[in-house]
């Protein structure tokens, strides 16, 4: 064949089969990388520290009151370690691998060495999404095993149904939590932006909204992502999953009836689940609009 | 089969009120290297960009092959090479990671994988570090893990944007050699330079573009000929020194204008006509047994024309 004609054979692999290698490669990066690793020690540094203060202290408000059923401790424990602990470690996953997926390709010119190649831009995203997520994953399933390791200790095989639903409630909001930071990655050219943005939300923005929006216009914060994740706490409740609406009196008298709201697990679920799928597709567009100048 | 094309349809880009591109029509084709020179700014990187989708043409259309370059960026971009800025590859990866990312991606088959990976490498002088990190990695060595990324899967089209920049003379030299070598593998090249020498040593054609336009695009000897009324230069190289008597012979060579001696073993020739006539200087010289080890269009010849067709931009 003449070297100058066009290869027609067709080998350049489906956009599907390119998803997987742009997950393949840009995970391998993630793994490797320094960030993963800081996450990893932050992540052990915590439960390291939790598992010694409960070992050492033995807390009530961890371990339970002794004069109740194990099956309420059990879910006392879960409650205090998984319930309190798991958000702030996804948040952390979303902000170390999603904060700066899509701005980095533009400010690190990474996009300038895989972008200009028979690969849609969409395969690229996705790839990388899919690693981030990966990445995160692997933190959250450490921190998972510890909690699980620490209340097989004290508790034995009384591990509560709760806490398997709420594994699967934080792992989908590990996702939601990852499309909204490659969402604001692909709104920046500039790493640190990104970064900062989103840590801003996700770490004082979301609760200071959901907590003004609730108590001072008593409005229900549905379209807060972080009040649709307090059904991850929420359902290990020892006293039962909390009341849709509770007002509580406050001040002297009681004369200020401070209200908050509680989602319901359906609710929070498509609360998690439109973040995910608007801000995912969102975040998508976005990338494969933005142009390498 | 069609051969290898590389097209511009009034392709235009605006960057808010900066018009970077203005109605460029340009078509390429066949086995060649043609040169995109032109002044910071002029559009040669955003003609660049949009032949390989990293931005949009704002109007008309870019096709590689046939194929539009933005609504069928797969069929386009499947047996192209490409090398535009200094890209970086993800720091926590090898070059036989990041170029084995990019050789799935082009679909070079499993087999012959880890050999094209290894014969790019090798290409480019960096088989030492084919399995170190890459994030600390220099500019220069970089930039040759991409040129060695770009030679990948066999493309019969490469579109390189300034291809020797940052790199150490070495380093440019061998790039050089790289790109020579594939003209003899019979590709399309396509690359943007301010360096005229290099352009005029390594390619065939050159297009040149201002304020977004395009100004001439033509053969080397050609363009050179347009501004000096006609009238060409050439380089020689003798493998003995020039003397009178040689340039006295030369002289005589039907065609030349003039003859200047440059260096202990080389010779300027300026002569009327085109390729032929060149070709024809070449033949009678090669006749005359004088030792002709080199001979091509002259890089100042190129850069007064350069600096005739392309106006002061400041």
């Amino acid at each position: 064949m003449n070297q100058t004609e066009i290869q027609s054979a067709d080998k350049v692999p489906s956009s599907l089969t390119q998803v997987g290698i742009a997950m393949k490669y840009t995970f391998l990066d993630y793994f490797r990388s320094r960030r993963f690793f800081i996450l990893l020690i932050i992540t052990l540094v915590i439960s390291a520290l939790l598992t010694i203060l409960v070992g050492y202290y033995r807390p009530q408000s961890f371990l339970g009151d002794p004069t109740l059923d194990v099956t309420t401790r059990a879910l006392t424990f879960y409650s205090s370690w998984w319930g309190s602990g798991v958000t702030f470690v996804i948040i952390l996953g979303g902000i170390f691998f999603g904060g700066d997926a899509i701005s980095g390709e533009f400010q690190n010119k990474t996009g300038y060495f895989a972008v200009p190649n028979p690969i849609r831009r969409s395969s690229i995203y996705i790839g990388k999404w899919l690693s981030a997520f990966t990445a995160a994953t692997i933190i959250f399933a450490i921190f998972a095993t510890i909690t699980l390791g620490n209340g097989l200790y004290y508790f034995g095989a009384n591990v509560p149904i709760q806490f398997g639903q709420s594994l699967l409630y934080a792992w989908f909001y590990l996702a939601a939590v990852m499309g909204f930071t490659f969402f604001f990655s692909s709104l920046f050219k500039s790493s640190s932006m990104s970064i900062l943005i989103t840590a801003i939300l996700f770490l004082f923005v979301f609760s200071l909204i959901e907590t003004l929006v609730s108590t001072l216009v008593n409005i229900e914060p549905w379209f807060i992502l972080t009040y649709g994740a307090g059904i991850i706490g929420n359902i290990l409740n020892p006293n039962g999953f909390p009341a849709h609406i509770v007002h509580t009196p406050e001040g002297r008298a009681g004369g200020f009836i401070l209200t908050t709201y509680n989602a319901y697990v359906p609710e929070g679920l498509v609360i998690i689940g439109l973040y995910f799928i608007i801000t995912a597709a969102l975040g998508l567009i976005l990338f494969e609009r933005k142009e390498f100048t | 089969m069609a051969t290898t094309s590389i097209e511009a349809v009034n392709l235009s880009k605006r960057y808010g009120s900066f018009l970077a591109l203005s109605n460029l029509n340009l078509k390429l084709e066949g086995a060649k290297c043609v040169g995109f020179l032109g002044p910071n700014g002029a559009g040669k990187t955003t003609t660049l960009k949009i032949f390989t989708d990293l931005i949009r043409s704002s109007s008309g259309h870019a096709f590689i092959n046939g194929a539009n370059t933005h609504t069928q960026k797969k069929k386009a971009l499947e047996s192209v090479g490409t090398l535009i800025e200094t890209p970086e590859i993800y720091p926590s990866l090898t070059p036989r990671e990041g170029l084995s990312m990019i050789a799935e991606i082009r679909g070079v088959p499993h087999a012959e994988r880890r050999k094209s990976i290894e014969e790019a490498m090798q290409e480019v002088h960096m088989e030492e570090w084919i399995d170190k990190r890459v994030g600390k990695f220099s500019k220069g060595m970089k930039q040759r893990v991409c040129i060695a990324s770009a030679l990948l899967g066999d493309p019969t089209v490469l579109l390189l944007d300034e291809p020797t920049n940052g790199l150490d003379p070495r380093g440019m030299s061998e790039v050089r050699d790289i790109i020579r070598s594939l003209k003899g593998k019979k590709r399309l090249i396509f690359m943007s330079s301010h360096i005229l020498s290099e352009v005029s040593d390594i390619c065939d054609e050159v297009a040149m573009i201002d304020h977004g336009k395009l100004v001439v695009y033509d053969t080397i000897t050609n363009v050179t000929a347009r501004v000096t009324g006609g009238e060409n230069t050439v380089e020689v190289s003798f493998k003995r020194p020039v003397d009178d008597a040689l340039i006295s012979r030369v002289s005589k060579i039907r065609g030349v204008t003039g003859t200047e001696k440059k260096e202990d073993t080389k010779l300027q020739l300026r002569f009327s006509g085109g390729l032929d006539e060149q070709e024809s200087i070449l033949a009678d010289m090669v006749k005359m047994n004088v030792g002709v080890v080199s001979y091509k269009p002259a890089a100042s010849a190129l850069e007064d024309a350069y600096l005739s067709l392309i106006k002061a931009t400041v």
